[in-house]
């Protein structure tokens, strides 16, 4: 049955999950969009950058390469770089997006980072359609970042109340679904390892640099773990 | 730049971006078996990558200089504290960003 019944159960059950990233992605589209004006670009850059690109932190790069020289095989380069940990969430959501249809084009070019970790950890309640409220997480984030990034480039610094730390809502978030994840594991390692390599490589490469060390790191002591542990090293 | 350059320096980005996304599921289509290695990683990388999104997070916090990262570490335990009582995913974050705001307008 493809009735309105499913589609609304579903974007009712995604909603909640979503509110974290409103606080997040209004303050940081904002932001994000106050930046753009700031640099001389009317709205309309950070309006359809943030439709297409949706990716926060190439978003702000992208407002520096746009201000220097046209150098488009650097631009590409730069921005596989510092989106390269999409892979990782293509790997693991292989098979949670599989049989959602036409909508799985859609839920794989809205993943970013809040997205995915919302869909790769989110125990749907039965009888809701898990295409469905993956489609509506991945809709109603990209919404509100697109408005705040489209508001940001419109009012300009005219925003009138103290929002300094709004932003750690998403760090928040990330510590929760650490959390949940946590208890939900049998065994520790993978999350050990995630979090110690990338401490490590944080620490060695500076904010800048790290992910990529991080990202190969993570991935050669996930493989000698499986090699240790045999077939299941979960 | 021109815009001509502004668009293709946009598309550029929107390009690398939408590779990095789709790239999996292009390389193990659904119609073929996905290696067995690859299965294994798509179990175990969740975890890891909720731990690695957690520092990346964190990657602008200076532990040497400012406030070095006091009001973070604390805003993260009361999350921490606050999801390990009542487990209240929208409580926890609410909580623990509320706390962070009045550490750092106010405390610090």
């Amino acid at each position: 049955m493809y009735s309105h019944g499913k589609i609304t159960a579903a974007m009712k059950a995604a909603f909640p999950y979503t509110i974290p990233i409103f606080a997040g992605f209004w303050f940081l589209g904002i932001t994000y969009g106050v930046y753009m004006q700031v640099s001389g670009f009317s709205f309309w850059y950070p309006m359809l950058m943030s439709l297409t690109i949706f990716g926060g932190s190439l978003e702000f790069v992208a407002v520096s390469m746009l201000l220097s020289a046209f150098a488009p095989v650097q631009t590409l380069v730069v921005a596989l770089m510092l989106q390269a940990r999409h892979l990782f969430y293509g790997i693991a959501m292989l098979d949670k997006f599989k049989g959602t249809g036409w909508k799985k084009v859609y839920l794989i070019f809205g993943m970013c980072d809040e997205s995915f970790s919302i869909n790769c950890s989110a125990e749907i309640p039965t009888g809701i359609d898990r295409g469905w409220f993956m489609f509506f997480v991945t809709l109603f984030n990209q919404i509100y970042w697109v408005t705040g990034a489209t508001l940001g480039g419109l009012l300009g610094a005219l925003i009138p109340f103290n929002t300094e730390g709004l932003d750690f809502a998403m760090t928040a978030m990330f510590v929760v679904i650490f959390l949940d994840q946590w208890r939900k594991e049998k065994g520790h390692a993978a999350s050990l390892i995630g979090l110690g390599a990338s401490l490590v490589c944080l620490l060695i490469f500076g904010a800048d640099n790290f992910l990529l060390p991080a990202m190969a790191c993570i991935l050669a002591f996930l493989t000698l773990l499986r090699r240790h542990a045999g077939e299941e090293g979960n | 730049m021109t815009l001509t350059q502004r668009i293709i320096t946009i598309a550029l980005c929107a390009l690398g971006t939408m590779a990095t996304r789709f790239l999996p599921f292009l390389l193990f289509s659904s119609r073929r078996p996905t290696p067995r290695y690859i299965q294994y990683l798509g179990r175990v990388l969740p975890g890891a990558i909720f731990g690695m999104l957690v520092i990346y997070c964190l990657r602008n916090v200076d532990l040497m200089a400012g406030s070095h990262g006091l009001p973070e570490a604390i805003a993260i335990a009361v999350v921490a504290a606050l999801h390990l009582w009542k487990g209240q995913m929208l409580l926890s974050i609410a909580g623990g960003t509320i706390c962070y705001m009045l550490l750092v307008q106010i405390v610090f």
